[in-house]
C-alpha cells in the first residue's frame, strides 16, 4: 500500500529570549496509507496542530522531511494543495458573509466549480441555511461549513482537525458514517481527535504524539494489542478464600494483586490453568475474564496523562519518548 | 487570474466597503450641495444691488465724516478740552474717503468661478478619498488575517506573496475604479454649481490639462494612503494596526512634534509635519514662511525667510514610506508563521 502522508524527523522550535527554547516537534515521524481512516492523538500542546500546518505550510519546520501524495513539501504544495482538503483547530471564517458566499469565495480562489458548492453544503447538511451570516451559527454549524470547505476540492487526502468539536450527538454520527463513506470512495482521512471512542470506531491505524515525538503508531487493534497486557480478573464464591487462592496462584507462576473483593494476575498464559488449579484445591471461580484495553487507556498510559487524585497535571507533563527508545515520564514545555 | 476575480469579488462584497463608499458619496455630496448653497450667479440684479450696497456705505461714510466735522469745528469753537490726537489741527482735514476706495465688488455674492476654484477642490476630493480609502484597505486584509479567512486562503493557495499581492492588486483595482467614477462625479457636480451658481468660462484645454494632472497627483495620493492602510494591517495582522499606526502618527508625530517644536522655536516647523507634503505633491510647491525673521527689502519691506517644500520632495518621503512599510508587509507574509 503507497503512502499518501510521510513525515520524517520533524522538527520546530520555539525559541523566546524570556521563556528559552521549546520543542514543540522534536523529530516527529508519521506514515498514512493510501485509503485509510488514520487518527492522530496527543495531549494538548503535544504538537499535533503544529504538525498539521507544518505539513500543509502555515508554518516553517526547522529540519525533518515531509511528503504528501509521493511530492515533498513545502516545495511541492502549490502543485499539491489542490488535492489536499484541511481543515485545522477550530473552524475560522469570516463571520458577515454567508456559508455560500464563504464557500463560493473559496471555490474561485481555488478554481473549483461553482457548482460543488452546493454538492457540499448538502452534504454536511447545510443546505436550508446556506445563505445566513457565519456569525449567526452555532459551534457545530460552523463545523460542519469547514468540513464542507475541506471537501469542496474533493481532495485525495482530508485532514480534518477535531471536526466533531462542538457537534451533537447526531452530528458526530453522521461526522462518523461521512468520513467512512468518504474512506470507502478512496479517500484518504487524517483525523485530528480528542474524542477516543470515537477514533477507535472510524480509523484503520493511529499514530499518538507526545511532546512532539510519536509514542505509538500502526493499525488500531494492533496498538491495542502491544499494550494491552495480559491480565486476568479473578472473582471466587467466598471473598474469605482469596488469600489462599493468591498463594496457590504465586506458586502456579503467575504474578497476583489482591484486591478487596477480587484478585489480578499477570503472566498467565492460559486463563484454564487458573480454573484448574483452583479447583484442585476445592476454590471454585465465580468469574475470570481476561482485562481488555480500550485507545483511551492506551492513551493515557503511553502519554502519562491520566488524572491523578490530588495533582493537577499541567499542559506540558506528558510523556516523551527517550533517546533510548523507551518511554519516560517527563515534564515538557519551557526549558532552558 | 481565479484568486485576483475573487478577491475583487471579496472586496465588493465586504460591508466596510459599501458602508464606507456610501460614506464617500453622502460627503461628496454634501460638500457640493453646500457649495451650491452658498454661492451665486452674478447677473445684472447682483450687480446692481452691489453697486447700490456700495453706494449706501459710501453715504453713509460721508454722512459720518460731516457730523464728525461739526463736532470738531464745535468742539474747537466751545474751547472744549479734548483727548489729544481726537481732532485734527485743521477740522476741513476730516473728509469722506473717496469714492472709488469702496468697491462694488465687494458686497458681490459669493459665486463659484470653475476656473479658479476647481482646481483647490481637487483637494479636499483627494483627502475625503484618502481617509477612506486607507481605512477600507487596512480592514481588507487586517478583517481576513484577524477573522482566520487568511488561513483558509493560504490552504487553498499557499504562495503567500501571491496571495497578498493580488489581494493588493484587487484592492488597488477597486480604489482606483471607484476614485475615477467618484472624480467624474465630483467634477460633473462642480462643473454644474459652476454653471447654476458661478461661471464655467474662460475654460481652455490647458486648464482641464492642469486639473487632470492635478488629479492624477490626487489618485497616487489615494493609491499611496490605502497602499499604506493595507500593509499596516497586514504586518500587524488587525486592521487596528493600521488605525492604531494612523492615530500614533497624528497624535504624537504631528501634533505632539508641532507642540514641541513651536515651543523650541524651530524655525519651519511645518517641514516636520506630513500634511505640508501633501500638500506640497498636490499643490506642486507650498512656501513655509518664518515671520520671527526680518529681511529689509530696497523699499523698507519686512520678508521673512522662505522655504520652499516641493512636489519632488514629498514624492521621495512617499516612495519611501511605501517601500519600508510594503516590503516589511512582504517580508513579514513570506517569512512569519501563519497561527
Amino acid at each position: 500500500m503507497s503512502a499518501v502522508l510521510e513525515i520524517e524527523g520533524l522538527r520546530k522550535t520555539y525559541k523566546s529570549r524570556r521563556r528559552g527554547v521549546r520543542h514543540a516537534l522534536d523529530g516527529f515521524d508519521m506514515r498514512v496509507e493510501q485509503g485509510q481512516v488514520h487518527g492522530f492523538l496527543g495531549p494538548n500542546g503535544s504538537g499535533k496542530t503544529t504538525t498539521l500546518r507544518t505539513l500543509l505550510g502555515l508554518i516553517r519546520p526547522d529540519g525533518g522531511r515531509m511528503a504528501i501524495l509521493g511530492q515533498e513539501v513545502p516545495a511541492a504544495l502549490p502543485e499539491v494543495v489542490g488535492r489536499v482538503g484541511a481543515i485545522v483547530e477550530s473552524p475560522q471564517f469570516f463571520p458577515h458573509f454567508t456559508a455560500r458566499d464563504t464557500l463560493s469565495l473559496l471555490a474561485g480562489a481555488g478554481e473549483v466549480p461553482q457548482s460543488r458548492v452546493d454538492e457540499v453544503l448538502e452534504l454536511v447538511g447545510l443546505r436550508d441555511r446556506a445563505g445566513e451570516r457565519v456569525k449567526t451559527y452555532s459551534l457545530g454549524m460552523k463545523q460542519r461549513l469547514a468540513v464542507a470547505s475541506a471537501l469542496l476540492k474533493d481532495p485525495k487526502l482530508l485532514i480534518l482537525d477535531e471536526p466533531a468539536n462542538g457537534l451533537d450527538p447526531g452530528g458526530i454520527r453522521e461526522m462518523r458514517t461521512l468520513t467512512r463513506d468518504l474512506a470507502n470512495s478512496g479517500m484518504t482521512v487524517l483525523l485530528s481527535s480528542h474524542i477516543l471512542g470515537e477514533i477507535q470506531l472510524i480509523c484503520d491505524s493511529v499514530t499518538i504524539i507526545s511532546l512532539g515525538r510519536r509514542v505509538a503508531y500502526g493499525p488500531v487493534d494492533q496498538v491495542l494489542a502491544e499494550h494491552a497486557g495480559s491480565e486476568v480478573r479473578v472473582r471466587l464464591e467466598a471473598v474469605a478464600d482469596l488469600q489462599r487462592a493468591a498463594d496457590l496462584l504465586s506458586r502456579a507462576g503467575a504474578t497476583v494483586t489482591v484486591r478487596p473483593d477480587h484478585l489480578m494476575l499477570a503472566g498467565v498464559e492460559k486463563t484454564a490453568t487458573v480454573s484448574r488449579v483452583l479447583a484442585e484445591h476445592n476454590l471454585y471461580v465465580s468469574e475470570l475474564t481476561p482485562v481488555t484495553v480500550d485507545l483511551e487507556s492506551v492513551f493515557l498510559e503511553l502519554t502519562a496523562t491520566a488524572p491523578v487524585p490530588g495533582q493537577h497535571r499541567q499542559v506540558d507533563q506528558s510523556t516523551k519518548v527517550g533517546g533510548a527508545g523507551q518511554p519516560d515520564a517527563a515534564a515538557g514545555g519551557w526549558g532552558a | 487570474m481565479s484568486l485576483y476575480r475573487t478577491e475583487l469579488r471579496r472586496l465588493g462584497k465586504r460591508r466596510l466597503t459599501r458602508w464606507m463608499t456610501l460614506l464617500g458619496v453622502l460627503v461628496i455630496g454634501a460638500v457640493i450641495v453646500g457649495t451650491f448653497f452658498t454661492n451665486q450667479k452674478i447677473g445684472p440684479e447682483q450687480r446692481a444691488a452691489a453697486v447700490a450696497e456700495a453706494e449706501q456705505q459710501y453715504q453713509e461714510q460721508v454722512t459720518q465724516a460731516e457730523q464728525e466735522r461739526a463736532a470738531c469745528v464745535q468742539a474747537k469753537a466751545s474751547g472744549q478740552e479734548t483727548p489729544e490726537g481726537r481732532y485734527p489741527e485743521d477740522c476741513a482735514a476730516i473728509e469722506a474717503p473717496p469714492r472709488g476706495s469702496i468697491q462694488p465688488e465687494w458686497f458681490l455674492p459669493s459665486t463659484f468661478d470653475f476656473r479658479k476654484g476647481f482646481e483647490e477642490t481637487i483637494v479636499t476630493f483627494t483627502a475625503i478619498v484618502a481617509l477612506l480609502g486607507f481605512l477600507v484597505g487596512g480592514s481588507f486584509v487586517g478583517a481576513e488575517w484577524s477573522s482566520g479567512g487568511m488561513m483558509n486562503l493560504l490552504l487553498w493557495r499557499p504562495r503567500r506573496l501571491t496571495v497578498l499581492l493580488t489581494k493588493l492588486g484587487a484592492l488597488l483595482t477597486g480604489t482606483v475604479a471607484v476614485t475615477v467614477a467618484a472624480a467624474t462625479v465630483w467634477t460633473a457636480g462642480y462643473w454644474l454649481v459652476g454653471t447654476l451658481r458661478g461661471s464655467t468660462a474662460t475654460m481652455t484645454s490647458g486648464a482641464w490639462q492642469s486639473f487632470a494632472l492635478t488629479g492624477l497627483r490626487g489618485l497616487v495620493l489615494i493609491v499611496v494612503a490605502v497602499t499604506l492602510g493595507f500593509a499596516l494591517a497586514s504586518l500587524g495582522r488587525h486592521t487596528a494596526m493600521a488605525l492604531g499606526a494612523a492615530i500614533g502618527v497624528a497624535v504624537v508625530g504631528q501634533f505632539g512634534l508641532g507642540i514641541v517644536m513651536a515651543m523650541a522655536g524651530v524655525r519651519f516647523l511645518e517641514a516636520w509635519l506630513l500634511p505640508t507634503y501633501a500638500l506640497a505633491w498636490m499643490q506642486k510647491k507650498v512656501t513655509l514662511e518664518d515671520w520671527q525673521s526680518c529681511n529689509v527689502t530696497y523699499y523698507g519691506e519686512c520678508k521673512p525667510d522662505t522655504l520652499d517644500v516641493t512636489w519632488g520632495q514629498s514624492s521621495i518621503l512617499f516612495a519611501a514610506a511605501l517601500v519600508v512599510v510594503l516590503g516589511a508587509a512582504l517580508v513579514a507574509m513570506r517569512r512569519r508563521d501563519v497561527a
